[in-house]
């Protein structure tokens, strides 16, 4: 008996609504992009959920690692002059 | 939340419940557990997909047809949604799919009992899947991210199967006295089953000390049984079925129903292989698996000459 094959796994991004991110919904198996779209739409659209889909080659997405998530995301949690909270404007201006 | 994330410990991250995400540092029992459950639930959905399928020529209108189909399609999807929970886990899909054929793995003793009438079919969807959302209800919010995902999405697709069941039920119940007859042999048939579906009693329950430590698990069997028994009861009387066991009792200081013993020795007879349906549903999941095996195989040479032309 040859070696059985499960396909290939993607990623599953839906767009809910048109103007929408795509948010990642799960993944599928497939052997192709044209059958992971089909697969996504059968297996995470059922019920309308979806105006567009992206799928992508699960291989291929690069993702932050858990060990360096003190050094990868520490430099922004003290530039606290990014939020808009942090500047004190004079009484009386509005709409600013 | 976002400074404990980073350097805490895997039972800190428990104890504060904030879910196990693939990457992170688990214990290796912890990891062995949850593919174990994962796995079994998958293979749970997929083999529910036989009883149910052998009634889609049969149904009765064109109406119970189309939602037949809708369903038994909500199943294969649930059972895709948690293979790819699982194999987060680092088990491919295909030692999945060997294990479940070579014995190792296990689906719901519940689908090897026949599917013999059309108010079986009824039964299943109030009964077996009112068991089953009883159970992924509490399950949405176990501590593995992936599993607790693909919970909450099939909670979701959940309540319309249990209606339709439900539907069926009271459709007969409204009927001649054959199919009356019909609908209460049927629920006569499936309430035990559907009982068992919960596992054995707390006080001989072998896995249960590590599930509720790691929070895989929050509520018992017999705290689950008790959800489904207190709310299945009422919806059973509301169209006149009864309920098929002499013992049960409304219990005024539990508020809850007390209920007659469960026959432990059927469900061991059946889970070891003695079930009405055993070797059938394992023949013909066997039996397409290998039959789509070319399929497969076109479509990884169709990929590979994708490849080379471009
Ligand atoms: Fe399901
Ligand atoms: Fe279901």
């Amino acid at each position: 008996m040859s070696k059985d094959t499960q396909l290939d796994l993607w990623e599953v991004f839906i767009q809910a609504k048109v103007g929408g991110n795509h948010v990642h919904a799960g993944s599928v198996h497939a052997s192709d992009g044209k059958m992971a779209l089909q697969n996504a739409r059968d297996i995470y659209t059922r019920r309308n959920e979806g105006s567009s889909i992206w799928v992508v080659p699960s291989d291929c997405i690069v993702a932050s690692t858990l060990s360096d998530t003190e050094m990868f995301f520490d430099p922004s949690a003290d530039k606290i002059y990014r939020h808009p909270t942090f500047y004190v404007l004079p009484e009386g201006a509005k709409q600013i | 939340m976002d400074v404990l994330i980073a350097g805490t410990s895997f039972q800190d991250k428990i104890d504060h419940d904030i879910n196990i995400e693939p990457k992170d540092v688990m214990p290796d029992e912890y990891r062995t557990h949850l593919i174990r459950q994962i796995s079994q639930h998958a293979h749970s959905e997929v083999i529910g997909m036989q009883p149910e399928g052998n009634w889609i020529t049969r149904a009765p209108s064109l109406r119970a047809k189309q939602i037949l189909l809708a369903k038994i399609q909500d199943e294969g999807g649930h059972g895709l949604y948690l293979y790819s929970a699982a194999e987060t886990l680092g088990i491919s899909r295909d030692e999945m799919i060997r294990q479940l054929h070579e014995g190792k793995a296990r689906y719901s003793n519940i689908f090897n009992y026949p599917a013999l009438t059309w108010a079986d079919i009824g039964a299943i969807g109030w009964l077996v899947d009112g068991a089953a959302i009883v159970n992924q209800v509490s399950l949405q919010k176990t501590s593995y991210g992936p599993y607790a995902r693909a919970m909450v999405r099939i909670c979701k697709e959940e309540s319309f199967h249990q209606r339709q069941g439900y539907e069926i039920m009271a459709h007969m119940m409204d009927g001649t006295a054959d199919q009356k007859q019909m609908a209460q042999d049927a629920v006569n048939r499936w309430w035990w089953p559907a009982l068992m579906m919960f596992g054995p009693h707390d006080s001989d329950s072998p896995h249960s000390g590590a599930a509720f430590r790691w929070k895989i698990k929050n509520k018992s069997n017999d705290e689950l049984r008790r959800k489904f028994i207190d709310k299945t009861v009422p919806q059973a009387e509301v169209i006149g079925l009864r309920i098929p066991d002499p013992d049960l009792k409304w219990n005024e200081m539990k508020q809850s129903y007390d209920h007659g013993k469960i026959n432990w020795e059927e469900f061991r007879q059946v889970i070891n292989g003695n079930g009405p349906c055993n070797r059938q549903r394992m023949q013909h999941h066997v039996k397409y698996h290998e039959e789509g095996r070319w399929v497969r195989e076109a479509a990884e040479a169709y990929k590979n000459r994708l490849k080379q032309s471009n």
